[in-house]
């Protein structure tokens, strides 16, 4: 690792105020540091300073009630993994968040870093590539080894978003609350995150001075089942080959409303509204649960490495819907 | 400075406090637990930059107080650092394999739970209870966690051990009687290149059945 030095932030406004200071990279934030210390170890990052987010009081909590969740930016995956209300009311964040890296991951990383952690794409986390994310002219996933990478909503850059927390939340309804020089804003977390047709080298639409401080949810429906299916290379932990995060508000067998988004095959947490579709106010049975698998990827366009993303996810949805409606 | 340490900053050559960077002089609400050299301390306050700093460590039960830079890992002190009495901390079971917060060999426990050391800066360790595969015995008693890996013969090559029993003591820690199942998500975050697993997963219930 590079020398940096080290800021233990005392509020929102010294962060927000420190950060305006310098653009992208340069001075970085630091909550867990388990995504963050990789890149600096790899030379992908070198910043001059960190500022460590931890010192910040009251950014870490889970909080219930009538109106739903609010999750501080600093809650740990494992405290999100093993909350009660989370596991009972919210299955799909609880297995989407036990499903993330090592429990020695867990223990340290937060849900902030989740949400903006950088991609693992081999090209992006080798410092001797200036591959397209890194301002150079090409993604070598495109003619180079593209197993791990996108099939839908590549275009120009391959990379695949790798939180499992931002499908889950997506599904959810779930809103991000975010911290600048000007104050605060809230928006949906599905609009949080960008393609790289908008901007290539970042993964959303916070700025060099802005900080993510909080998840909210809105309270669960009644009859509400939700799934977090992650298919992985091997057992142990990795992230998503492809994941399905599927919240469906059932009646019987009955679909009332669904929500499908998709991990581990598009740059962002993609949300399917064809899948949705064909499944919404549908009585749900194999061939229906096929349909919505098949429209899901239909605009898949595979690399040449990674044809097997198509029919893994559409198989993952089939999954998931046939079990909302057993 | 050798290129170790160059590479790991165990080595202090300057002490570099970099002043008005942060708001220093605006009323803080957290005060910094590094403790910062005597003539120094009076002036640095939370929000200042910290390049280096001599910060002390609670590790098994012992306190250490070490000097390091902002990048230093808590695995590096535990394996390189040295106290400033001049002993060196020398706690080489949590072993530098990876270094990427991959391979689970630099298995600790802070506060309880199990975290990579080499993915923890030194600095983030303050104030917190540390403990390594050293601390687990108490005298010549082994932990049952110890015992039972003995007794299955859980281990070949033995390099990955200490993470493991780190690992296990730590599941056990919160879960008194874990499932099959429940081991093999508690130990997921550590690799044994040798393939021992049935034999470790047999130690961990071993071992709980003990405690």
């Amino acid at each position: 690792m590079e020398k940096f030095s080290y800021i233990n932030a005392t509020s929102l406004k010294q962060v927000t105020s420190l950060l305006s200071e310098s653009g992208w990279g340069e001075i970085m934030l630091i909550a867990g540091g388990t995504d963050l210390l990789g890149e600096i170890k790899e030379y992908v990052e070198s910043p001059k300073t960190l500022i460590n987010l931890k010192t910040l009081p009251g950014m870490d909590g889970i909080e219930a009630d009538a109106s739903g969740l609010k999750i501080g930016a600093l809650t740990t995956i494992d405290d999100i993994a093993r909350h009660p209300t989370i596991q009972h009311h919210y299955t799909v964040l609880a297995q989407a968040a036990v499903s993330v890296a090592t429990p020695q991951i867990r223990n340290v990383g937060t849900l902030g870093g989740n949400l903006c952690q950088r991609p693992r794409c081999w090209y992006y986390r080798d410092e001797t590539i200036n591959c397209l994310k890194k301002s150079g002219d090409i993604c070598y996933a495109v003619d180079g080894l593209s197993k791990y990478h996108a099939i839908l909503g590549g275009d120009p850059v391959y990379i695949v978003h790798p939180s499992d927390l931002a499908p889950a939340l997506i599904a959810l309804g779930a809103s991000v609350k975010i911290v600048g020089p000007e104050g605060e804003k809230t928006m949906s977390l599905e609009e949080f995150f960008t393609l790289p047709a908008d901007n290539p080298f970042r993964e959303n639409v916070l700025e060099p001075n802005e900080i993510v401080v909080e998840v909210t949810i809105p309270q669960a429906k009644p009859n509400t089942k939700s799934f977090y299916l992650k298919a992985r290379e091997k057992g142990a932990p990795d992230f998503a080959l492809a994941s399905v995060a599927g919240v469906f508000e059932m009646d019987g067998k009955t679909c009332k409303t669904a929500s499908i988004v998709l991990g581990g095959v598009a740059p962002a947490p993609w949300r399917s509204r064809e899948a949705e579709a064909a499944l919404t106010g549908k009585m749900i049975d194999e061939s229906v649960s096929m349909r919505a698998g098949a429209d899901a990827v239909q605009d898949a366009q595979p690399l040449n490495d990674n044809a097997y993303k198509v029919t893994l996810t559409q198989n993952l949805i089939s999954r998931a819907a046939m079990m909302a409606a057993s | 400075m050798s290129d170790k340490e160059k590479k790991q900053g165990t080595s202090i050559s300057r002490r570099n406090f970099l002043k008005g960077v942060g708001t220093g002089t605006v009323a803080a609400t957290v005060v910094p637990s590094v403790l910062i050299g005597s003539e120094e301390a009076a002036e640095a306050q939370a929000g200042d930059a910290i390049s280096t700093a001599t910060i002390q460590l609670n590790i098994n039960e012992k306190m250490y107080e070490v000097e390091v830079e902002a990048r230093t890992t808590l695995l590096t002190v535990l394996r390189d650092g040295t106290d400033t009495s001049g002993d060196n901390v020398d706690l080489t079971g949590a072993k530098l394999i990876c270094d990427r917060g991959e391979c689970g060999g630099c298995t600790v426990m802070v506060d309880g739970k199990s975290v990579y050391a080499c993915m923890m800066l030194a600095i983030d360790a303050q104030g917190k209870k540390i403990t390594t595969v050293e601390g687990l015995a108490n005298g010549d008693d082994l932990h049952p966690v110890q015992e039972a890996f003995i007794q299955h013969d859980a281990l070949m090559c033995g390099f990955c051990t200490p993470g493991f029993i780190v690992s296990s003591a730590a599941l056990l820690n919160e879960n008194k009687k874990p499932t099959l199942e429940e081991i093999k998500t508690g130990l997921s975050g550590n690799t044994c290149r040798c393939g021992t697993y049935p034999f470790i997963f047999d130690a961990v219930k071993t071992a709980s059945r003990k405690m």
